[in-house]
């Protein structure tokens, strides 16, 4: 049997409380080759993030750990790198600063300025950011924000590429356009992703696997659904597709049927609906 | 990084007031900038004229702004006489100089310094000198002892309840110490400074620490999360984190601390020359007092305007600074 290329081993997570510790994270298992792209999916406050973040380095678990290509896991460092929720751009520096800090700090001495350079403009254009290099972050809109974001973490060359709800601050049609540059910078890349999300329909998108979380506390790996779907993908085609479609109404009953979030947590109004992030999403990204 | 320059709204106003259209709009801008305010300081100069005629001291009547505008050019007069008195000295030094040389090339010359009286604008001077001296060593040191403690909870803990009994002292109370350790430790045949110039200095530098170690300190704890993130998974070294992410993100409040600092050093400054008797503006204004003629209290009401003024002016100059430096060049500086 072969070693995975990165192997999430029997994790768990205990975060100290005034009332003791607190379990947020139960025996998570999980095996990732290279090249694979995973989506982590669950509820709010199922522990998502706190995988990501031991996979990243910056928690470590209270059992168990991350292995990476045979090395175990025990600090951050930018062969992990992470796309933020919230970009995590440095305010005070342009795109291409920020792109650069990265770059800077990776390839030291191993790089020509030039080369370092135009590693820089190459990744900024992967993410179609090239007529916007000098501009500081808040000169520029949402989504191109997280383009940057995203350009910094590629510019690392990561073994694993962390994103942690990458488009979930942006709106509907950004978030199709960013979905889209991502499908295209995979094809050509062919990283290993872990991505977190809420939205079914860009799990099913993008993903080669979808992991369902339960739901916490004391959270683990539900299901894991294979996403046999054909590369390249195409939104518009895979809104009427059936193979598509049962997929995504897998992950949708597994997590508002076996999983709803009502069981767990009963909420005053017995009438508010389960939540249904972005289930329409490729239905509006059609329209652009 | 780009400075943009931009014209302040008064000078835009006048421009397009010549060359634009609506000048109806460009009257009210330039009554608001510059119109409200001189209203202010007129119905200000009336009432305190009135008031002053009112009031009666043992040294006459309470200097209005007339008696407070003659006191200024007299003041000015003295120095440009007491200047052109120096330069006479030195002359005549020079001549006699010259002469001696003249007579005998072996001769030994030498030019003593004028030991007249210090002027009013001397003073001025001193007082800058010594508050600018005050308030940049104390940055020196607030500025990385903030950034110490901001970045490390334990150091905060440790030296916060220091921090907090030494913010409220008084500049009077530190006087009587500095000037005993100043005389006790500064002791040299050729003083490069005068002990009353340390003395003032120290004390400003004690009271004026704290505004920006504290502010420094909460700017640099308040750093986003997310922020120590990007620098932990790049493994930035410590030097780098603290230039490339502390520094920047801390800037506005460690302006805020420094800003509040040099304005704390320039009123603790006038107090404490005047108890110490050290060179400067406080002295000059003991000294009016205990003069005792009739012109002192309008001299001293020129002082008042002046300490204002260049209060005011040094805030000013920080603020110039603070917008120079800040990348968010949105934000509303004040």
């Amino acid at each position: 049997m072969t070693k995975p290329y990165l192997q999430i081993s029997q994790v768990s997570i205990e975060f100290p409380t005034p009332r003791g510790p607190f379990r947020a994270l139960d025996k998570v298992d999980l095996s990732i080759d290279q090249g694979e792209f995973v989506s982590l999916i669950g509820h709010s406050g199922c522990g998502k993030s706190t995988v990501l973040n031991i996979v990243a380095g910056l928690y470590r678990a209270t059992e168990g750990g991350v292995i990476l290509e045979g090395r175990e896991v025990t600090e951050p460092g930018p062969e992990r790198a992470v796309v933020f929720q919230n970009h995590s751009l440095l305010p005070w520096l342009t795109a291409y600063e920020n792109v650069e800090l990265a770059v800077k700090q990776v390839f030291k001495g191993r790089r020509s300025r030039r080369e370092m350079r135009e590693w820089i403009e190459h990744n900024l254009s992967l993410v179609h950011m090239e007529h916007a290099l000098h501009k500081r972050p808040d000169e520029i809109s949402g989504g191109m924000k997280q383009r940057v974001g995203i350009a910094r973490a590629l510019a690392m060359e990561p073994k694993v590429l962390l994103m942690d709800e990458p488009f979930g601050a942006l709106d509907a049609l950004t978030r199709a356009h960013l979905q889209d540059s991502l499908m295209e910078i995979q094809a050509e890349l062919n990283n290993t992703v872990i991505m977190i999300t809420h939205d079914v329909d860009e799990a099913v998108l993008l993903s080669d696997r979808i992991v369902m979380m339960t739901n916490g506390p004391a959270a683990s790996v539900g299901e894991i659904l294979d996403i046999d779907l054909e590369r390249p993908r195409h939104r518009i085609a895979l809104a009427d597709d059936a193979a598509f479609n049962h997929l995504r109404h897998e992950v949708l009953s597994f997590l508002y049927e076996r999983h709803g979030r009502l069981e767990v947590v009963p909420l005053s109004s017995g009438r508010k609906k389960p939540r249904q992030d972005g289930q329409s999403a490729v239905a509006r990204g059609a329209m652009r | 990084m780009k400075f943009e320059l931009s014209k302040p709204p008064v000078v835009d106003a006048l421009i397009k007031l010549v060359t634009g259209p609506d000048r109806g709009a460009q009257v009210q801008v330039l009554f608001r900038a510059l119109g409200l305010p001189v209203i202010g300081v007129l119905v200000f100069m009336v009432f305190w004229s009135v008031a002053a005629s009112l009031i009666d001291t043992s040294l006459g009547k309470f200097p209005g702004p007339g008696a407070v505008w003659e006191q200024t050019v007299n003041l000015y007069e003295e120095h440009a006489r007491e200047r052109e008195r120096a330069e006479a000295f030195y002359e005549r030094q020079r001549q006699r100089n010259a002469e001696k040389l003249a007579a005998d090339p072996h001769a030994e010359v030498r030019i003593r310094d004028y030991t007249g009286k210090p002027t009013f604008v001397d003073q001025v001077g001193t007082s800058l000198i010594t508050v600018m001296a005050g308030f940049l060593l104390a940055s020196a040191i607030a500025i990385p002892v903030g950034i110490a403690i901001g970045l490390s909870s334990t150091l905060y803990s440790a030296f916060n309840p220091l921090i907090q009994l030494f913010k409220p002292v008084s500049p009077l109370a530190w006087l009587p110490l500095v000037t005993m350790v100043v005389s006790a430790v500064y002791v040299s045949q050729d003083p490069m400074f005068s002990k009353s110039f340390l003395t003032s200095m120290f004390t400003v530098l004690l009271c004026c620490l704290w505004p920006t170690v504290i502010n420094t300190a909460v700017g640099v704890a308040a750093i986003s999360k997310d922020l120590l993130n990007v620098s932990r998974v790049l493994r930035l070294n410590w030097f780098t984190h603290v230039i490339k992410i502390v520094l920047p993100s801390a800037m506005p409040m460690m302006f805020t601390g420094l800003r509040l600092s040099l304005g704390i050093a320039w009123m603790v400054l006038i107090a404490a020359e005047m108890l110490a008797q050290n060179p400067g503006l406080g002295k000059f204004v003991w000294d009016e007092f205990q003069n005792g003629s009739s012109n002192s209290l309008g001299r001293i009401m020129v002082a008042v305007i002046v300490i204002g003024l260049i209060g005011f002016l040094l805030d000013r100059a920080m603020l110039m600074l603070q917008k120079r430096v800040s990348w968010d060049k949105s934000a509303v500086l004040r």
